[in-house]
């Protein structure tokens, strides 16, 4: 499991931290120490779903705010769904990429408590899914090429959003985002969890992250409704076929974003990169292509989701 | 030998004999004697709750309805005609452990291929497409086949320029099909959106219970919302939000009554009113034209 091993990897590196080998015996013991460090490190590799499944939700992966220093400029911040409130879980806003202006919205995942409870973990209510399509139709207007980064454990199942409507906000979202004439990203960067995530992701280029994970809910809530028992979730990882190289199987997804040996978190910098690079290759392709063409191979590409498979097994 | 020419003209006889046959339906299966009310426990002869739509004499309470004794509630005598197809076939794209054996089973048990049907037909003579989901089935839930099914029948009214009803009754997306089932929320929405950008009658009448993917896909985007009484209506189940918000839930949460409310249902319908609140609306949709002359 990657969490006990990055448990001793953390051990090891402190005590190599802390320890000032004087004599010969204790400069060979650091030096075995630091070989064993080594070898922990290229162990950590994630490779079973479970694994996936906690590299996804690791604390340190970068989050919303990562993603937008690092790959764009002149970020400027619209807050507010101008219906009732401004719902911290989604960020969204206007910024440079590569010169042109873009519209970037996303789930936001907080690093700290603090942090986490003003953007409630992730889990937006109705009125950031409300925000994020009034930026989506702003950008519509305005000719703005749209990015969506997602990463949340699903739309917050809590009284107030079900009575300002979080279906219907996820189902107007699903809908609208499916005639916009404008070129529409999304990234899955985490974790991308049921309709919540996918109220940001009907897209006509959906990439993931090389250890994200997508599926119809969290493999917790899978296993404790299908086995009455949330312990099992990695088992329940495994059979829902929820990484990114399943999704591509399935051909569900459009591209897997390679990831720095160990996770995002181990090296951003790399990582950021090879987002820039993918990103600035499927913005060029789709802005090519004229709207009516863009909305129809959308529409085309979803419509077809699930009718192969019918097909195959008649 | 036939000639050509006779091969045609009997392909199209029996293409023609086809179309002749009467509306065949599914057919409701045999009343028991005596069923006891989920909610009061009246009991009562089964047929009379049959004949009362399954609606409680005693207290009201709505019972769970089949798809084909749905259908049959709404559309006039003989003017019914399946259009969902009639072709059995079990997709389970992740090979999840006895999903396929489930599905026979269902398939066989209830004699529908999933959880929907698609009808087009007369409703007190307006000509319209209604979708049925069925509980029985998986709790409604959507897998590739429902979304297939319900997208079909969305373009099928989009194609013939008829007004279409759904009548949604799902517990969500269906997880045995992981993913698979999570797009088709996307597809169908899409569907429905470019149906009603086309000018579409979009009619949705939410029955119990709907929630999770169905309710955050076409089941809110009609035009025009009604529902059942005291069904159950969310994004997130109740015992969800319970456990993540830590109190008490308020009486009559995420019920039709509730949700007209708070502004996401045009109106709560009982079932003996169905047909005719479903006809009114149809009349106001379909008649065209300017002021009448006084």
């Amino acid at each position: 499991m990657l969490k006990e091993l990055e448990q001793r990897i953390e051990q090891l590196q402190s005590k190599l931290e802390q320890s000032q080998p004087k004599t010969e015996v204790e400069k060979l013991e650091y030096k075995q120490l630091y070989r064993d460090l080594q070898e922990l490190k290229t162990a950590y590799h994630p490779h079973t779903a479970a694994d996936k499944v906690y590299l996804a939700r690791h604390p340190m992966r970068p989050n919303i705010n990562d993603y937008i220093d690092a790959l764009f400029t002149d970020f400027f911040e619209c807050k507010g769904d101008r219906l009732c409130k401004d719902d911290r879980s989604i960020v969204g806003g206007i910024a440079m990429f590569h010169g042109m202006p873009v519209t970037v919205i996303g789930h936001k995942k907080g690093r700290t408590l603090q942090e986490n409870l003003v953007c409630n973990f992730g889990m937006p209510e109705p009125e950031g899914y409300r925000k994020a399509l009034r930026l989506m139709k702003q950008a519509e207007k305005f000719g703005r090429p749209i990015i969506t980064l997602i990463d949340t454990p699903g739309a917050y199942p809590g009284k107030e959003a079900e009575e300002h409507g979080q279906a219907e906000a996820i189902a107007r979202n699903l809908a609208e985002m499916s005639t916009l004439t404008v070129p529409i990203v999304s990234i899955v960067t985490g974790e991308g969890s049921s309709g919540g995530a996918l109220a940001l992701g009907v897209a006509d280029a959906v990439l993931m992250l090389e250890h994200s994970i997508y599926a119809v809910l969290s493999p917790e809530g899978f296993a404790s409704i299908l086995w009455k028992d949330s312990s099992r979730w990695d088992d329940a990882a495994q059979q829902m076929k929820l990484t990114a190289q399943d999704l591509m199987q399935l051909g569900l997804i459009d591209g897997i974003i390679p990831e720095p040996f160990g996770g995002a978190h181990n090296h951003p910098d790399a990582l950021f990169e090879t987002v820039d690079v993918s990103l600035y290759s499927h913005l060029k392709k789709l802005c090519k292509m004229r709207p009516s063409t863009l909305t129809a191979s959308r529409y085309q590409k979803f419509r077809n989701m699930g009718n192969l498979l019918q097909e195959e097994s008649l | 030998m036939s000639s050509p020419f006779q091969q045609r003209r009997q392909f199209f006889n029996t293409l023609k004999e086809q179309r002749q046959k009467p509306t065949r339906l599914p057919k409701p299966s045999d009343p028991v004697a005596f069923a006891a009310c989920a909610n009061c426990g009246f009991e009562i002869p089964a047929q009379k709750l049959a004949d009362c739509l399954q609606v409680c004499p005693n207290c009201g309470h709505h019972h769970p309805l089949t798809a084909p004794s749905r259908l049959g509630m709404l559309f006039d005598q003989g003017s019914a005609r399946l259009i969902s197809s009639k072709k059995r076939f079990i997709s389970d794209p992740l090979k999840f452990e006895g999903y396929a054996e489930k599905l026979a089973m269902l398939q066989h048990k209830t004699n529908l291929n999933d959880a929907v049907i698609s009808a087009v037909g007369k409703v007190n003579g307006y000509k319209a497409v209604i979708s049925v989901m069925d509980s029985r089935f998986m709790m409604g839930s959507m897998g590739c086949a429902v979304g297939e099914a319900i997208t079909q029948a969305i373009e099928y009214a989009h194609k013939n320029r008829l007004p279409l009803i759904i009548f949604c009754a799902s517990g969500g997306a269906r997880m045995q099909e992981g993913a698979v089932s999570l797009m088709q929320m996307a597809k169908t929405s899409a569907a429905i959106k470019k149906f009603s950008d086309a000018g579409g009658l979009y009619i949705t009448v939410l029955t119990h219970p709907t929630t999770g993917g169905v309710s955050a896909s076409f089941a809110m985007l009609g035009d025009i919302t009604l529902a059942e009484p005291k069904a159950l209506i969310g994004f997130a189940g109740p015992r969800v939000i319970q456990q993540t918000i830590g109190e008490t839930l308020p009486d009559g949460f995420q019920r039709a009554e509730y949700l007209q409310e708070h502004g996401f249902v045009d109106e709560v319908v009982p079932r003996d009113q169905l047909k005719h609140k479903l006809t009114q609306l149809l009349t106001l949709h379909t008649i065209k034209g300017g002021l009448e002359k006084c």
